[in-house]
């Protein structure tokens, strides 16, 4: 029985569908504005998009097509939202927050205490069980609010980016028990940082305004980016264009050779991109010859830190960056505003079909 | 320039504050000659209309003399004139209040009884309750509204139920013959025991029946002159044509019997 | 005076010193008055007088009509501040402006506006009168009219704490399967508490002090209608000391019933 979510919403230019089969967990990644909390919103019953249904475990949660009008509210959908504050109710000890929900679902109150202290015990917080959410530290807090979140049972579990206001002592202790607890738990995971996708989940969906661009296992979206922001986030130089014999020609005439990875060959003038990384890149104040090899003059935008090298990052439409040792840099003369040339030699340019 | 400005608004701001104690009311107690002046007259609000035809007789007759008036209950005048408000004359609506005020010293004169008041029912209009006399008040379920007994004409009004002996049971004592006359005018009270001149103010608005128990408590209505008015002359001039004939007239046409 | 030494205890303010200055005026204006009365009150007879039948049936009344007054706000100003403070409709900031206009209407022209309302020949009154339900000059009608007017200060102040609490702790408590009025009384009132008790002892205080409407549309008779503020308003003509002393009585109830609930707003969860 899987789940499955698909929604329009005018006013935002939102249109996505999404299906997460049982036990599975999909990390939702995005640029800002891009509708990764819309989803959420729509799936938990917080926001009505103008059109779209949504089914889990066989249940109607929501459909709303020209005839028919269905809309469970949030409390009937076995949706739990843990968010990136926790959000715990002030007035209630972490054992009575995380017994919220068996409560509410009727559960006698000794009963759902007993519930609510195997899931504190679960997620390392039986000994602050009394306390108030006022005593807690941002990252107890936020472990409690998994704890409550799992003792409602939910069909499927909403974590809009759970670890993004911790700080950096807590944040790698709750990935790590969001991993004990997401296995075999079908979930939805809003985040910004590649690590919680590539730990916590099965699949990554890219959304960008408002449509998912991508979608696949995450090892394989990130090795073979077809958006830039996937790109962006396994940091390797994108360009888009057209397939050509030997590469790939880029709207501004420029080609970038390459080798194709697929040995299935694609038909020349289809979309393409070309991925490599930036460690590939070397800088020279002279263009250089000889095959084979990609060279293109850039103006560099600015330099930056990036671990014990210098990242070079070129004005343009491209988005390129070059990864040089520091003292290369300073032989270089490298400053912003200066005319450089780029070259990466083909056997480090991926090319495929876009 | 700035700190000027500052310091002017808080001087103001003090000034105000303090000037609240002495300045009273701020009606300017200007006038020395009798034929000059203001004379300010603090008389029971029932005496709103007499009054003020009075003033305009008295103005004719003295001219150069502004004569302003403050209507209120009679207690409440009293408590200001006792609290240093300026008044020139004062013309209560009972003897009782007069009397505070003489106990308290404040009278130039020796207070002059000028008109009378009894007490009439005052129905709504069409008399929905069927009122006829002053037995048909003790009728049982009849709304009645009263005077509270601590003001005048609540205090008639229990004369004349121990005369008679036939106790009341209003629905609501109130504070004075305006809240009285507001209940019955808004129907919400079949009869109301107010003045006969009350009734007579309020036009169409309410009905009036005159009933003779109201003989056994007669309002007397005192004038007196202010202690330490500046305007002696003119007061004691207002007070004559009060008491005198033409006053007797103006106050007959509006209800008031003879003291 | 201590209010000046904590200041200059404090070292900085930040305040000129003006504004210090006709801050003391702005205190004075308040507390002078309030000195003036416990001034001139008549201490060998204070006792008897406030002791009087007259003036126990009337701070009983009192006390009564405005905890009844009071429930009655809680009753119905809770709903209507959710309504306005969590929904969205047509004619909302109108709505809204209407429920606040008691605070700035006169008391007497919403004592004309109940009586139009409420009496005999008023919107409701014949209605009612058919029913057997006479309001007019009765207790409810006390109890009517310290609604009115004390309902907008707990509207205005749950709605204020509504607000401020924002719906997200509401939704999470939704997702956690919550019904809405699970939601309610678990999580949104003990949110609002504080907000909550400080609208309900306005709505008493404003109770306790009504006088205008209650003039006007509830009448004045010893221990149905006549209210301490009213028995105040009457003693005045006959006897003042009484007057004073009782105003004494109002004011100790207000400042107690105030003390209290600001000592401890969060306690008593629902």
């Amino acid at each position: 029985m899987t789940f499955s979510v698909e929604a329009k919403i005018r006013d935002r230019d939102f249109d996505v569908q999404l299906a997460v089969a049982p036990g599975e967990t999909v990390a939702v990644m995005g640029p800002n504005g891009a509708g990764k909390s819309s989803l959420l919103g729509v799936i938990a019953g917080l926001l009505k998009p103008d059109s779209g249904s949504a089914e889990s475990n066989g249940r109607t949660l929501f459909r709303l097509d020209g005839g028919t009008h269905r809309w469970e509210p949030p409390h009937r959908r076995g949706t739990v939202l843990l968010a990136q504050e926790p959000l715990l109710f002030p007035h209630l000890s972490a054992l009575e927050n995380a017994a919220f929900a068996p409560r509410s679902a009727g559960v006698p109150a000794a009963k759902a205490r007993e519930v609510a202290g195997q899931w504190l015990a679960a997620v390392d917080m039986a000994d602050l069980a009394g306390r108030k959410p006022g005593e807690l530290s941002g990252g107890q807090a936020q472990r409690v609010a998994v704890a409550r979140a799992l003792a409602a049972d939910p069909d499927l579990l909403l974590l809009d980016e759970p670890l993004a206001a911790l700080d950096i002592t807590s944040a790698p202790l709750l990935r790590r028990l969001l991993k004990k607890v997401l296995a075999g738990r079908r979930a939805i995971i809003v985040t910004h940082d590649v690590l919680d996708a590539l730990m916590l989940a099965d699949r990554v969906v890219i959304l960008d305004a408002g449509r998912i661009v991508e979608a696949g296992p995450v090892r394989e979206v990130l090795g073979q980016p077809r958006s830039r922001f996937a790109a962006g986030l396994s940091g390797v130089n994108f360009v888009t264009g057209t397939l050509t014999t030997s590469g790939v020609r880029a709207p501004d005439g420029f080609e970038f050779h390459g080798h194709q990875d697929l040995a299935a060959a694609t038909e020349t003038g289809a979309d393409g991109v070309a991925v490599f990384p930036p460690s590939a890149v070397s800088v020279f104040l002279e263009p250089a010859h000889g095959s084979p090899r990609n060279s293109f003059p850039v103006t560099v935008a600015h330099l930056e830190p990036h671990g014990d090298q210098i990242r070079v990052r070129a004005a343009g439409g491209h988005q390129l960056a070059a990864d040089v040792t520091p003292q290369a840099t300073a032989e270089l003369g490298l400053v912003p505003g200066m005319r450089v040339y780029f070259v990466v030699k083909a056997g480090a340019v991926s090319v495929y079909p876009a | 320039m700035k700190p000027l400005a500052k310091a002017a608004a808080v001087v103001l701001l003090l000034a105000a504050l303090t000037g609240c104690g002495s300045a009273g009311t701020g009606v300017p107690a200007s006038g020395k000659n009798d034929d000059g002046g203001t004379l300010t007259v603090f008389a029971a609000a029932s005496l709103r209309s007499t009054f003020i035809e009075l003033a305009e007789r008295f103005e004719a007759k003295h001219p150069g003399v502004d004569v302003r008036f403050s209507f209120a209950g009679s207690s409440d005048l009293v408590s200001q004139i006792s609290q240093g408000a300026p008044a020139d004359v004062f013309a209560a609506a009972d003897t009782a209040t007069m009397t505070r005020l003489q106990d308290a010293q404040l009278t130039e004169s020796a207070p002059v009884a000028f008109a009378t008041n009894t007490l009439a029912i005052a129905v709504p209009p069409g008399n929905p309750a069927e009122v006829q006399s002053y037995s048909d008040l003790a009728r049982p379920g009849l709304k009645l509204v009263a005077c509270a007994a601590q003001v005048p004409c609540g205090a008639a009004a229990k004369k004349i139920a121990t005369e008679t002996g036939m106790a009341l049971a209003p629905v609501s004592e109130e504070n004075s013959v305006t809240d009285v006359l507001g209940k019955v005018i808004s129907g919400e009270a079949d009869a109301g025991l107010v003045y006969a001149t009350d009734i007579r103010t309020a036009g169409e608005k309410v009905e009036g029946i005159d009933f003779p128990e109201s003989a056994g408590a007669v309002n007397s209505y005192p004038i007196a002159a202010v202690k330490g008015t500046p305007n002696k002359a003119a007061a004691d001039a207002f007070i004559a044509l009060a008491t005198g004939a033409q006053g007797r007239q103006v106050l007959a046409d509006a209800g008031f019997g003879q003291p | 005076m201590s209010a000046i030494r904590a200041a200059r205890n404090a070292g900085y303010t930040g305040i000129p010193r003006w504004v210090l200055a006709v801050a003391v005026v702005a205190a004075a204006l308040i507390v002078l008055p309030l000195v003036a009365i416990i001034a001139r009150v008549d201490w060998p007879r204070f006792l008897p007088l406030v002791t009087s039948p007259e003036s126990l049936d009337a701070l009983g009344l009192s006390l009564r009509t405005s905890t009844a007054s009071t429930f009655l706000c809680l009753v119905l100003g809770v709903p209507l501040a959710l309504v306005l403070a969590r929904s969205q409709f047509r004619g909302q900031r109108l709505l809204r402006a209407l429920v606040l206009l008691p605070l700035v209407l006169p008391p007497v022209v919403g004592g004309l506006a109940l009586l139009y309302t409420f009496g005999r020949q008023g919107l409701l009154g014949s209605t009612l009168s058919v029913l057997g339900i006479q309001i007019a000059f009765s207790t409810a009608a006390v109890v009517i009219a310290q609604t009115f007017v004390a309902l907008p200060f707990l509207v205005v102040s749950l709605e204020g704490a509504l607000r401020t609490a924002g719906s997200r702790y509401e939704a999470v408590a939704a997702t956690l399967g919550a019904r809405p009025w699970t939601v309610l009384r678990r999580v949104t009132l003990p949110l609002v508490l504080p907000g909550l008790a400080s609208g309900a002892v306005l709505s008493f205080a404003r109770s306790l002090g009504e006088f205008g409407a209650t003039l006007t549309f509830a009448g004045s008779l010893q221990g149905v209608t006549r209210t301490l503020p009213l028995e105040i308003y009457l003693q005045r003509e006959a006897d003042p000391d009484a007057a004073v002393a009782l105003s004494l009585v109002l004011l100790l109830v207000a400042v107690t019933v105030v003390a209290i609930a600001y000592r401890s707003p969060q306690r008593g969860a629902a």
